[in-house]
């Protein structure tokens, strides 16, 4: 165990309570008292407090929160901005929408607490469209968090003010990436922008501004509240604190499990009631479907930045999708590239017409009609695309074929003379389908 | 390639050179270089698609990677690098597809998939043949294929505009044509839609791409998917003729490159010339070349007989034109128009004094003023492009003053250089006008509401402001002649407050005709006619007896004199009554004056009522020079090489001459321009500007003040034939201030008349925030010429009432 305690709930601590999400329940249980003493610091302070903490981005890079605000300048004559990515929609990855679901006003603290320590007066919450009742829930929390004097003028006497805004997108996987989401939230199409200029310097308008992900910002109350020491005494060394792990797939109870940075997978099997009964773990993937998948031999790493990091994959956003010995892998990986090719935003030739390529490619691999060395043709693909696109979001299209075809270059292989259902007929790793073949071979054709 | 304009550029960048070593060439660049950049001057050329030199860099196509094994710093950059992005460091290593496997394979990599949706149609399309996707896929591409998949498809193509198709299959999505819609002309009407390999150029629905400049998104479009509607399939690139030439259509002096083939210009493109045009040019420029090419090309000389024009011999057409000219002594006047070359008005020049004997010569076939020839005389007569201002100044410029002038529509590459200075220096533009114009909005203009006829005193109360120094430029249009006291007031202010003027003419020939002398007081030259030294000069170069010295009659006093019988003959260059003050009196002159010598190119209005037509050659089939508003010569070439060059201005003047016996002293362009350098300019003083003499105030009945000028795009001539064009045009519309409108009784939208002296013009009423009270605008020559039809000049008063009146 490694001295880790295996649940650390902080930011999932009210999720079961009634109406958790309103401001009442909020505060019974002590919230807003870490703004409360946040008013009272100077924003260095909180800066400092941040950075001391060790807390690194959630959102799956792993870039120190307080360096990130402290690269803001200080000379610009335009205001800063505060935004908070909460364009949550990598495959597998599922642990903004429940936490803006079930206690919208940890997040809305953690904005206003973060808004004072960058000096920021305007703060952006940006929420991927399809979720209309995170979005309301977070709507209504920010109305509540008005009228309680928590966002506005003066907040709370401190002389500060500021300005909170719910922004729904419009449903773009590219509008995660923080410069696109800049475009789509100026109103723009959503497309990442050439760096440098960097957000910090010339971001939204133009002007400074830091964009973290939700659960970043909903770990700063916890930070303030607590101090620093409380945070820096979870987790592992250079990746501290608590962190939410999706755990999702072929377990027993898949759900979400907070507990520090560190934690292996086998303990989080372990905590979803295990496996599927009479199945054993074949892979997974340790962030969501960008990072590269890992196999059992991978069961007892610590899952944290330098763990993941170690073995060529990514700690990503803890969305660990588990798969076991029924699942197709070669099915899996097109389900991926499927939707990299649909959320491609088109701006750069590599990920555009490479996505668009590598999907015909696996769909022979599916098909069993894919031809001797479309293997080796195929990551040769990956190597032109890998590295050469203008953001990371193909990166994450071929991180999970390099890595399936890493881990089971001989179910590729097969895939020369056998139909990828024949070799794991579709409806064993299925949990709760009844569905045909016949109709899933139409679905197929959905995002064609 | 861009220039950087500065004067002071040259020794500004020795102070912050850099180092790099590219493909183990260590060479130096201006801090700010971007490696693809600083290879093309070691002579790498990396292979690219959505870079261009003048747009703005977006790193999109991926095409130029090359790996970077030390970014400067010691330590090297992990991934191959697109090198259209990367700033040049201090100690950078670049590495090529020359001397990096890595970068090698990126690059073809690319290019394969850049090619895995693209249609193999290159044998139907018309880029193929100079198409840099073809080209690059054959130096820098992987040979072969191995994509075996299905292709993306679109019905093909679509209109963008009138003028532009495009094939959305061949699209490599580079983002060309979108930055420079948003970039360079500011005309954002298309945009990429949709997202992934379905990633398009789109329009907005009620929209299309109507834009002065959208042909040169066909130019810079690296791949066959915007092509042109007037040339699409007229011809192979390998079959073309290139030369590159100079534009006739204005006096931005923009360089051509025109396309001929089978002795037909296919197709004109925008050259290359950093210091006018950069690598831009309007579509005027770009499509209109087929205005002769209608039913009405003169192709043998005409005569009159018992009054109907009949088709001659050259010698029988020149005894008589000899003839006619004999008669009339030197009651006689010349009018050449602004559309010659500068060799071909210097032959009129000439011929009209010493052949003819007369200073009756006007080139200004337009609305004009004594002041504004007094101003040409003494302001712009005989400089040089070393002391007029230049594009480099516009950009360099901390404010430019607009006075009686709309550069989008009337120098449309002074606009784009105006434009590039307010995007990249935030350059201030002050306009003197009714109200902002679509071209005064994209340089962020500041609007001085100005009522046509009112330019001398706002310019006045901008001196007042401090708003005039020697930082600022004044740039006053040819409307501004109409303005009484503007061209004075703005001379004087110049001097008083160090501020550069230059005045900018419409027409490609102007400039070089005020320089040949084409006025009724100035000889070649800038010379002053009634100064004797000056005319000294002009007789020894002549080899001529004494020249007039008594000043000529203006254009206006010409047609006066002519519809009165004072004048015995008149000898018309291309030009048009319509363009006049007054196209009836025009007409009536053409009608009452003994004898008519026009020299076209077409059957037009004026060949029409004259005694003798001589055909002369279509600018693309004799070579000459245009001088522009800069004083900076353009070299105009012959396009088109017919085994019998046909007969031109000069050679037609030059056999008149002769059978005279006289000699105007050279037979072809070549020669003339020699003489004109060797004559050179004058060197006395041109006198002073004494100005505002009394101009009648704006004249006419009505409430409303008229405000008009030319639309870059409208009913001229030079733009008959093509149709595409045509229909980008503007629609007709007239404008004024809500609360005029209102005051009216009027709504926008409706049908109203402009009521003149003469007539009224029908259109619809736009509405327009901020535009000066009890001012009408509407287009000069759009439909019906407003002179024709209402006998009225911009500043003259007219009636603006509801329906057809």
């Amino acid at each position: 165990m490694n001295g880790i305690d295996t649940l650390t709930p902080v930011l999932t601590a009210n999720w079961g309570e009634d109406h958790a999400w309103k401001l009442e329940n909020y505060e019974r249980r002590g919230g807003y008292q870490a703004l409360r003493k946040a008013v009272g610091m100077a924003p260095d302070d909180i800066v400092a407090e941040v950075k001391a903490s060790n807390l690194r981005g959630r959102g799956g890079a792993g870039f120190p929160t307080g360096m990130k605000w402290s690269f803001l300048p200080k000379d610009n004559p335009n205001p800063t901005y505060l935004v908070v990515n909460a364009d949550e929609s990598e495959p597998g990855t599922c642990k903004d929408m429940p936490l803006m679901m079930a206690s919208p006003h940890t997040l809305v603290e953690g904005v206003i607490i973060s808004a004072m320590a960058t000096r920021a007066v305007y703060a952006f919450i940006y929420v991927r469209g399809e979720v209309l009742h995170v979005i309301r829930r977070l709507q209504q929390a920010v109305r509540e968090a008005y009228a309680a004097g928590y966002i506005g003028k003066d907040i709370l006497g401190s002389g500060r003010d500021l300005e909170v805004v719910v922004h729904p997108g419009a449903g773009a996987y590219i509008c995660g990436e923080e410069t696109a989401l800049l475009d789509s939230l100026e109103g723009r199409r959503g497309q990442p922008r050439l760096r440098p200029p960097f957000p910090a310097v010339a971001g939204l308008y133009a002007s400074p501004t830091v964009i973290n992900n939700v659960e970043s910002i909903a770990s700063v109350p916890g930070i303030i509240g607590n101090g620093q020491a409380w945070f820096n005494a979870m987790g592992t060394e250079k990746s501290k604190g608590h962190g939410i792990f999706s755990l999702s797939g072929h377990v027993k109870t898949p759900g979400q499990f907070e507990a520090p940075l560190g934690i292996t997978l086998r303990q989080l099997i372990d905590l979803g009631g295990g496996m599927r009964e009479g199945h054993e773990l074949k892979f997974f993937t340790p962030g969501g479907s960008s990072t590269p998948i890992l196999t059992a031999e991978h069961l007892d790493l610590p899952l944290d930045f330098e763990g993941m990091a170690g073995v060529g994959s990514m700690l990503g956003t803890r969305a660990l999708q588990v798969f076991d010995d029924t699942t197709s892998v070669v099915r899996t990986t097109l389900r991926w590239v499927e939707f990299y090719k649909h959320e491609s935003c088109g701006k750069c030739t590599p990920c555009r017409e490479g996505s668009w390529w590598l999907v015909q490619l696996l769909r022979k691999f599916e098909a069993g009609t894919a031809s001797e060395g479309d293997v080796d043709k195929m990551l040769d693909l990956c190597d032109n695309i890998g590295g050469k696109s203008f953001c990371a979001l193909a990166d994450g299209a071929v991180a999970c074929v390099t890595s399936a075809v890493k881990h089971f270059r001989e179910e590729f292989e097969a895939g020369y003379k056998t139909p990828a259902w024949e070799l794991f007929p579709y409806e064993k790793s299925a949990l709760f389908s009844t569905e045909s073949q016949a109709s899933a071979a139409q679905k197929e054709g959905a995002h064609a | 390639m861009s220039v950087d304009t500065s004067k002071d550029a040259q020794v500004a960048e020795r102070e912050d050179l850099i180092t790099v070593t590219i493909d183990g060439i260590e060479v130096s660049v201006p801090k700010g270089t971007l490696a693809i950049r600083a290879a093309e001057t070691v002579g790498i050329d990396i292979p690219r698609f959505c870079d261009h030199p003048l747009l703005d860099p977006v790193g999109a196509c991926r095409q130029c990677m090359v790996e970077i094994p030390d970014a400067g710093n010691g330590r090297g950059m992990p991934k191959p690098q697109a090198s259209c992005t990367i700033e040049c460091a201090p100690g950078m290593v670049i590495q090529t597809h020359h001397t990096s496997e890595k970068a090698k394979k990126a690059q073809e990599g690319m290019l394969e998939m850049l090619l895995i949706n693209h249609p193999l149609d290159c044998p139907i399309c018309d880029k193929g043949g100079e198409c840099p996707l073809q080209n690059q896929a054959m130096t820098h591409g992987p040979g072969e294929s191995r994509f075996g998949g299905v292709k993306r498809t679109y019905p093909k193509p679509i209109n963008i505009s009138a003028v532009v198709l495009l094939d959305r299959e061949r699209c490599v999505l580079c983002a060309r044509c979108t930055r420079f819609s948003e970039q360079i002309s500011g005309d954002p009407f298309i945009a990429l839609v949709e997202r992934g390999a379905l990633q398009q150029v789109g329009t907005y629905e009620q929209d299309p791409y109507d834009s002065y400049f959208s042909g040169n998104v066909i130019q810079i479009c690296p791949v066959g998917a915007l092509t042109s509607v007037a040339y699409r399939f007229q011809a192979r690139p390998f079959d073309l003729v290139s030369v590159t030439t100079t534009c006739e259509h204005c006096a931005s002096g923009c360089e051509l490159r025109s396309d001929q083939r089978h002795f037909q210009v296919k197709r004109r493109l925008a050259g290359n010339k950093p210091e006018v045009n950069e690598e831009w040019n309007c579509d005027k420029g770009r499509f209109a070349f087929v205005s002769a090419r209608g039913e009405d090309r003169l192709t043998r000389p005409l005569v009159r007989r018992n009054g109907v024009l009949e088709p001659a011999s050259w010698p029988e057409a020149i005894d008589v034109a000899v003839e006619g000219l004999r008669r009339a002594g030197d009651r006689v006047g010349v009018l050449p128009g602004g559309r010659l070359t500068l060799e071909a008005a210097y032959a009129y020049s000439r011929f009209t004094r010493q052949v003819l004997g007369t200073n009756n010569i006007d080139f200004r076939s337009r609305p004009l003023s004594a002041e504004e020839g007094e101003f040409l005389a003494t302001r712009v007569a005989g400089r040089s492009l070393e002391d007029s201002v230049q594009y480099a100044d516009l950009e360099n410029a901390k404010r430019v003053v607009l006075v009686d002038f709309e550069p989008e529509d009337e120098s449309p590459i002074v606009f784009l250089r105006l434009r590039k200075a307010h995007r990249k220096r935030k350059l201030e533009v002050i306009t003197l006008a009714p109200y902002l114009s679509r071209g005064s909005l994209k340089v962020n203009a500041r609007l001085v509401p100005t009522v046509p006829g009112t330019s001398a005193q706002v310019l006045g109360s901008l001196h007042h402001e401090g708003l005039l120094d020697s930082e600022t430029v004044i740039l006053v249009g040819e409307r501004a002649g109409l303005s009484a006291g503007t061209l004075t007031t703005a001379a004087s202010l110049a001097d008083q407050t160090g501020a550069k003027l230059a005045w900018i003419p419409r027409r490609a020939g102007d400039m070089g005709a005020v320089e040949a002398g084409c006025l009724p007081t100035v000889l070649p030259g800038g010379r002053p006619v009634q100064d004797a030294s000056a005319r000294v000069d002009v007789q020894s170069v002549w080899n001529a007896g004494s020249l007039p010295a008594a000043v000529g009659l203006d254009a206006e006093a010409m047609v006066e004199a002519a519809g009165h019988g004072e004048l015995q003959a008149l000898v018309l260059g291309g030009l048009e009554a319509k363009d006049f003050r007054d196209p009836q009196a025009v007409r009536r002159a053409m009608d009452k004056v003994g004898f008519l010598v026009v020299l076209e190119t077409r059957l037009s209005e004026s060949a029409q009522h004259a005694d003798v037509v001589f055909p002369v050659g279509l600018i693309e089939e004799h070579a000459g020079t245009f001088v522009n508003w800069e004083h900076r010569r353009g070299r105009v070439n012959t396009v088109v090489r017919h085994a019998v060059p046909p007969m031109t201005d000069i050679r037609v003047l030059a056999a008149l001459a002769d059978a005279m016996e006289s000699a105007l002293g050279f037979r072809g362009s070549a020669a003339a321009l020699a003489e004109i350098d060797e004559l050179g300019r004058w060197e006395g003083n041109p006198g002073p500007l004494l100005g505002a003499r009394e101009q009648q105030p704006g004249v006419g009945e009505g409430d409303l003040v008229l405000s008009t000028w030319r639309g870059l795009l409208d009913s001229s001539a030079g733009m008959d034939n093509e149709f595409a064009l045509q229909a980008t045009a503007p629609r007709p519309v007239a404008r004024v201030s809500p609360a005029t409108a209102q005051q009216l009784g009027l709504q926008a939208g409706a049908e109203v008349s402009v009521v003149g002296p003469r007539g009224q013009l029908v259109l619809p009423l736009e509405t327009v925030e901020g535009m000066c009270d009890a001012v009408v605008w509407v287009p000069q020559n759009s439909g019906a010429s407003v002179g024709g039809a209402l006998g009225a000049v911009g500043g003259d008063r007219v009636r603006l009432v509801g329906g057809a009146a």
